[in-house]
C-alpha cells in the first residue's frame, strides 16, 4: 500500500500541470512518444509455433508498433480527449448537421450480446431477432416518410446518396431509358449531390435559386429533358425552408420520365410532420446519425438508410429482409435487375439498435414534438438574431435551421471565419459556415431541439455581444481568436503545402521536446 | 417563443407546407415509452439471438470474434469522443485529430505503407474505392479480381462498376489455385488480391507485385482479418500500391456486420488520389504542433462533382477503438495475438483433418482455413447450429449455385477458441457427417 495522501494540504507548485485546474487541457505527446515496442496492456500467453503454416510468408521486417500499459493508455486517451469539443460539453449550432443529444440508453442496448456479439454470417435461424429489429426499424421508416420500402444498408449519409442514385440508375435501364445522362441540382445541395452523381458518370446540371431560396417549378421544368435521369433535391432546403413548390416539382420531374431524388439530411425537421412520401419523392436517405441520435462519434460511423417509393422498390440492393414461413428470412442475392450490393454483410446494426431505441423512446408523438420543438427553437434564434445578423431568406418561416449572410459584418473587418472562431472563446462550437454556397460568408445555425429555451437565450446573447463587439474597435479578438482553446489558429495551407501525414522519429523529437 | 417571434401558433411556423400534406394529427405509430419498457423490449429481441459467446463458434469469412480489452469499450463512451461532430474546428478537436494522426500512423506502419487515410466505411467499400483510385491513378480501366476475394468485396466492386466490360472477375479459387498474373495486360489498371485469401489461403504477393509492376499495373492487396498482420509480412514490403484492410478485428465488436471500419494506406506519390478523410500535422499561430483535415480539395465539400469519392463521413469511433486496442497491444502483444490466433487455428485443422469425412482444402493459411464436407455445407451447419455449434460459413451462402462450392466451408480460430470448442466441433461434425 502506498501512503495515503489525501486531505493534505496542496503545496503551491508540487502539482504538475496535467493535475491543477489551471491547466485542465494539457499538450499530450503522441503514442509513438511515449509508448515503446515492448509495452503492452494486453496479458497475452506467448506461444511456441513448431509447426507454422504460414508457408515462408511468415513477418521478417519490424511492425515498430508503440504500445502502451493499460494506465498509460487510460490516461493519454482521456487526456487527448479533453481536447476536444462535444454535444455533452456544450451546444452545436451546426446548421446541417443536426447535432442533437444522444441517449445513452442507445448506448447500453446497442451493447447487449445479442446485438454485438452476433456475427453477420451467422445461420439465420440463430439471429431472428437481429432480422426482427431490422423490420421493426424498416418499418418506423417506411411508417414516418409513407414510402413503399427501405434499405437499411449504406454506411452514411452519402453511401445512401449512392444507393438510391443506384436504383434510380437500375430502373432506367429497366425501363430502357439508360441514356439518360444528366442530373439536375440545385445549387444549394451538399456537394455529396454533384459528387455522387459524377461517381455514377452522370452529367451535373444545376438549377439556379430564386431569390428567395427556394427553387422554381419553371427553372426545374427548363432544365427537364429526355436526357434526365434525376433531380437531387433537399428538402427542407440547405437554406433552411420546405420547399413551397416540391409536389409540383415532383410531378414535373416524373411528367418527363425522371426520378426525384430527396436529399434526407435535414428530415430532422418534419419527421412526423410532413411524410415526404406524400410529396412525392422516389428515394431519400435518412441519416441516423442526425435525425435519429446516433453519435457523431468524432466523424462517424454513421448510417444511411434510403426509402424508396413503389417505382424504385424493386431494385433496391441485398440484403434485406422479409417475411417467410412464419419467420423472418434475409434476401442476400439480388434478383433481376436490382443493384447487386452496395456494402459486405448487412449494414449497420450497431446503429439500427441506437435509431430504434430512439423511435421507441420518442414514439410517433415524440418525434413529431422533437421536429416542431426544432424548428420552435431555429426560429427563436432567428427572431431574436435578425436585428444584428443579415437573415438570407426571410420571406417564409425557418424550419430546423436558420440562414443568414455576413452583410451585417460588411466593413468591419471581421470575416465568418472570424466571427466563428470567436465564437470559441465564448465555449460554443462555431455555427456552419460558407454553406450554402448561394449566399456570401454563409452562418447556418441549427439549434435542435435539444436545446432549452435558456441555453438558446445564452447563445443569443453571446452572439448579439460578439454582433456589438464585431462593429467596436477590438478586431484582434475576432481575427486572432480562438485564444482560450487547446490550440490558436491552425495553419491549413502549411498542412497542405507539405503533406506530414504520419508520425516520423527524427522529425517529430524536438517538437516533443519543445513542449 | 411563440411571441418573439411573432406568431399565435406553431402551426404558423409550416406555412410552407403543402396543406395536403401536413400532418397535425396522431401517426401509425406506438406512443413514446418509459426507459425501462424500451430496454424489456430490446432485451426480448436481443435475446432471440444466439451470441457468439453462447458457445462454440467458428464463424469468420471477413468479421472476427476477438478480446476487445475492457479499456477500449470505456474510453470510447466519454461524451467527448462519442458525441463530438467531424474535427473540421481543428481549435476544438484536437483530441480527434491527434487521435487519427497515431491511427493513420499505425496503418502505415502495419501495411509496410508510406501513408494512410483516416478510415472509410469498411473493407468492401474500401475496395471497390481502391480500383476507382488505381484507374485514376493509371488512365486504364482494366481491372483483375483475385478468385480469392471475398465474394462480397467481389460483389460491392461489381456493383459499384455497374456493368463495367472492363472488370474481370475470375473464378472461385477454393484450392488457393490463381491464374491472375496470365490476366495483366499493357490495358490493366490494377490486380486486386486478397491475403490471406477469403478461403483461408496465403498469397505470393512479391510475384505478383513484380509481374503487375512490369506492365505499368497496380497491386491492390485486400486483408479481411487484421491481426495477421502481425505475423505475416506486411504487403507494402512486396511492393504493394494500394493496401485496402478490414479493421474490425482491432478494438471492435462483430455487430451483425457493422459498423466496422476500413484502413486504406498507398504510396506517398498517390496520396492525392486517395479518397476519405486524411489528417495532417501542421502548427498553430504560436507555433504549437497541431494537427487538422488536410488535403481536403480531393473532397465532395469542396470540389463537389469534381471530388475523388462521393465519400463524407468516416468511421471516427471505430477507429479509435481500433487505435486504442492497437495502443494497448503494441508490437510485442500484437505478436502475441497473431501467434496465439494461428496456433489456435492449427489445433482446429489439425483436429478436424482427423474427422471422417472431412479434408483440410489448405497447406497454408493464418487463423481461418476451408475444409470440403461430404454433404452440401449449409445442411452441415443449419445441424450443427442446432447442437449449439456455430461451425463456420458454407461457401455456398456466399456463391449460391455453383456445385463445386456446394460442400465447403470456411471456418475461423481466435485466441477465444478453446480446446473443449474444437472438441465439440469435431464431434459435432463426426455425427452429423456420419
Amino acid at each position: 500500500m502506498s501512503m495515503n495522501t489525501q486531505g493534505r494540504p496542496t503545496g503551491i507548485g508540487t502539482l504538475s500541470a496535467a493535475s491543477t485546474g489551471s491547466a485542465l487541457i494539457p499538450d499530450e505527446p503522441l503514442l509513438f512518444e511515449i509508448g515503446d515496442t515492448n509495452h503492452s496492456g494486453v496479458d497475452l500467453p506467448d506461444v511456441e509455433i513448431d509447426d507454422s503454416r504460414l508457408g515462408g510468408f511468415g513477418r521478417k521486417t519490424k511492425l515498430d508498433l508503440a504500445g502502451l500499459t493499460e494506465p498509460e493508455a487510460m490516461r493519454h486517451y482521456v487526456r487527448l480527449s479533453r481536447m476536444n469539443y462535444s454535444i455533452d460539453s456544450g451546444m452545436y449550432p451546426l446548421g446541417s448537421c443536426t447535432m442533437k443529444h444522444n441517449p445513452r440508453l442507445n448506448e447500453k442496448m446497442a451493447r447487449l450480446p445479442g446485438f454485438s456479439d452476433v456475427h453477420p454470417l451467422q445461420p439465420v435461424s440463430t439471429v431472428q431477432g437481429a432480422l426482427e429489429l431490422m423490420s421493426q426499424l424498416s418499418h418506423w421508416l417506411m411508417t414516418l416518410t409513407n414510402t413503399a420500402a427501405v434499405s437499411l444498408t449504406p454506411k452514411a449519409g452519402a453511401h445512401g446518396e449512392l444507393c438510391g442514385m443506384m436504383a434510380i440508375h437500375a430502373a432506367q435501364q429497366a425501363r430502357g431509358q439508360g441514356h439518360r445522362s444528366v442530373v439536375l441540382v440545385p445549387e444549394s445541395a451538399h456537394g455529396t449531390n454533384p459528387a455522387t452523381a459524377a461517381f455514377l458518370g452522370y452529367t451535373v446540371k444545376p438549377v439556379p435559386a430564386r431569390e428567395d431560396g427556394t427553387v422554381d417549378v419553371e427553372a426545374v421544368k427548363a432544365a427537364l429533358g429526355p436526357d434526365v435521369a434525376a433531380i437531387m433535391l433537399t428538402n427542407p432546403n440547405t437554406c433552411g425552408l420546405f420547399e413551397p413548390q416540391v409536389i409540383e416539382i415532383a410531378r414535373a420531374v416524373h411528367d418527363a420520365g425522371a426520378f426525384f431524388y430527396c436529399d434526407g439530411a435535414n428530415f430532422n425537421a418534419i419527421m412526423g410532420v410532413v411524410r415526404p412520401g406524400d410529396l412525392g419523392i422516389d428515394a431519400m436517405h435518412i441519416n441516423l446519425h442526425k435525425t435519429f441520435s446516433t453519435p457523431h462519434g468524432g466523424g462517424g460511423p454513421g448510417a444511411g438508410p434510403v426509402v424508396l417509393s413503389e417505382a424504385l422498390a424493386p431494385f433496391a440492393p441485398v440484403p434485406f429482409v422479409r417475411k417467410a414461413n412464419g419467420g423472418l428470412e434475409l434476401v442476400e442475392h439480388s434478383e433481376g435487375e436490382a443493384l447487386g450490393r452496395i456494402t459486405a454483410f448487412h449494414g449497420q446494426m450497431g446503429m439500427y439498435v441506437r435509431a430504434l431505441t430512439y423511435m421507441l423512446s420518442h414514439g410517433g408523438d415524440g418525434l413529431a414534438r422533437a421536429a416542431r420543438d426544432a424548428v420552435l427553437n431555429a426560429n427563436y434564434i432567428k427572431a431574436r438574431l435578425q436585428d444584428a445578423f443579415s437573415v438570407s431568406f426571410p420571406d417564409y418561416p425557418a424550419m430546423h435551421e436558420v440562414l443568414f449572410d455576413d452583410s451585417s459584418l460588411a466593413g468591419t473587418g471581421v470575416s465568418t471565419l472570424d466571427f466563428a472562431k470567436a465564437m470559441i472563446d465564448e465555449g460554443y462550437h462555431p455555427m456552419t459556415m460558407y454553406f450554402p454556397l448561394v449566399v456570401h460568408g454563409a452562418m447556418l445555425i441549427e439549434p435542435t431541439e435539444s436545446e432549452s429555451k435558456q441555453t438558446l437565450d445564452a447563445f443569443c446573447d453571446t452572439m448579439l455581444a460578439l454582433a456589438a463587439d464585431a462593429r467596436g474597435n477590438d478586431k484582434e479578438r475576432f481575427t486572432g481568436a480562438p485564444t482560450r482553446a487547446p490550440r490558436r489558429r491552425l495553419d491549413e495551407t502549411r498542412a497542405a503545402r507539405s503533406p506530414k501525414l504520419r508520425w516520423e522519429p527524427e522529425e517529430a523529437a524536438p517538437a516533443a521536446a519543445a513542449e | 417563443m411563440l411571441a418573439t417571434i411573432g406568431i399565435a401558433s406553431e402551426d404558423a411556423l409550416f406555412s410552407a407546407v403543402p396543406r395536403a400534406a401536413y400532418n397535425t394529427g396522431a401517426i401509425d405509430l406506438p406512443a413514446h415509452s418509459p426507459e425501462f419498457l424500451v430496454e424489456a423490449h430490446m432485451r426480448a429481441l436481443s435475446g432471440k439471438n444466439r451470441a457468439a459467446g453462447d458457445g462454440p463458434f467458428f464463424v469468420g469469412a471477413g468479421a472476427y470474434r476477438h478480446h476487445v480489452p475492457a479499456t477500449v469499450d470505456h474510453l470510447i463512451q466519454r461524451s467527448e469522443w462519442l458525441t463530438a461532430y467531424t474535427p473540421y474546428q481543428p481549435e476544438i478537436s484536437q483530441g480527434t485529430l491527434q487521435m487519427l494522426f497515431e491511427f493513420q500512423t499505425q496503418v502505415a506502419k502495419l501495411t509496410g505503407m508510406d501513408v494512410a487515410n483516416a478510415s472509410l466505411y469498411d473493407g468492401s467499400t474500401g475496395t471497390a474505392e481502391a480500383v476507382l483510385m488505381a484507374r485514376r491513378l493509371t488512365r486504364k480501366k482494366k481491372l483483375v479480381l483475385s478468385g480469392g476475394l471475398h465474394p462480397h468485396y467481389r460483389d460491392v466492386v461489381k456493383a459499384y462498376l455497374k456493368d463495367d466490360p472492363d472488370l474481370v472477375c475470375l473464378p472461385a479459387s477454393p484450392q488457393g489455385q490463381g491464374d491472375i498474373l496470365d490476366h495483366i495486360d499493357d490495358q490493366t489498371a490494377a490486380i486486386v488480391i486478397q491475403t490471406p485469401d477469403f478461403y483461408g489461403h496465403l498469397r505470393d504477393l512479391q510475384k505478383a507485385a513484380d509481374t503487375a509492376h512490369a506492365k505499368g499495373a497496380l497491386l491492390i492487396v485486400v486483408v479481411t482479418e487484421v491481426v495477421s498482420l502481425g505475423l505475416l509480412e506486411a504487403p507494402g514490403t512486396f511492393g504493394a500500391d494500394i493496401v485496402v484492410a478490414e479493421g474490425q478485428s482491432i478494438g471492435n465488436a462483430l455487430n451483425f456486420g457493422g459498423p466496422y471500419v476500413g484502413l486504406m494506406a498507398t504510396r506517398k506519390d498517390f496520396v492525392r488520389q486517395m479518397p476519405g478523410r486524411l489528417c495532417g500535422e501542421t502548427v498553430d499561430a504560436e507555433g504549437k504542433r497541431g494537427f487538422v483535415l488536410t488535403l481536403s480539395t480531393r473532397e465532395q465539400h469542396i470540389r463537389r462533382e469534381k471530388a475523388t469519392s462521393n465519400i463524407c463521413t468516416n468511421s471516427g469511433l471505430c477507429a479509435l477503438a481500433f487505435t486504442i486496442h492497437m495502443s494497448l497491444l503494441g508490437e510485442a502483444g500484437l505478436t502475441r495475438l497473431a501467434r496465439l490466433n494461428h496456433a489456435r487455428a492449427i489445433a482446429l485443422a489439425d483436429a478436424l483433418a482427423k474427422v471422417p469425412g472431412v479434408e483440410v482444402l489448405n497447406k497454408t493459411f493464418f487463423n481461418e482455413f476451408t475444409i470440403r464436407v461430404g454433404k452440401p455445407a449449409a445442411g452441415v451447419i443449419e445441424a450443427l447450429a442446432q447442437r449449439n455449434v456455430l461451425a463456420g460459413v458454407p461457401v455456398s451462402r456466399l456463391e449460391p449455385a455453383k456445385p463445386e462450392l456446394e460442400n465447403l466451408i470456411v471456418l475461423a480460430a481466435t485466441e477465444l477458441t478453446t480446446d473443449a470448442d474444437i472438441a465439440a466441433l469435431a464431434n459435432g461434425l463426426k455425427e452429423v457427417l456420419a
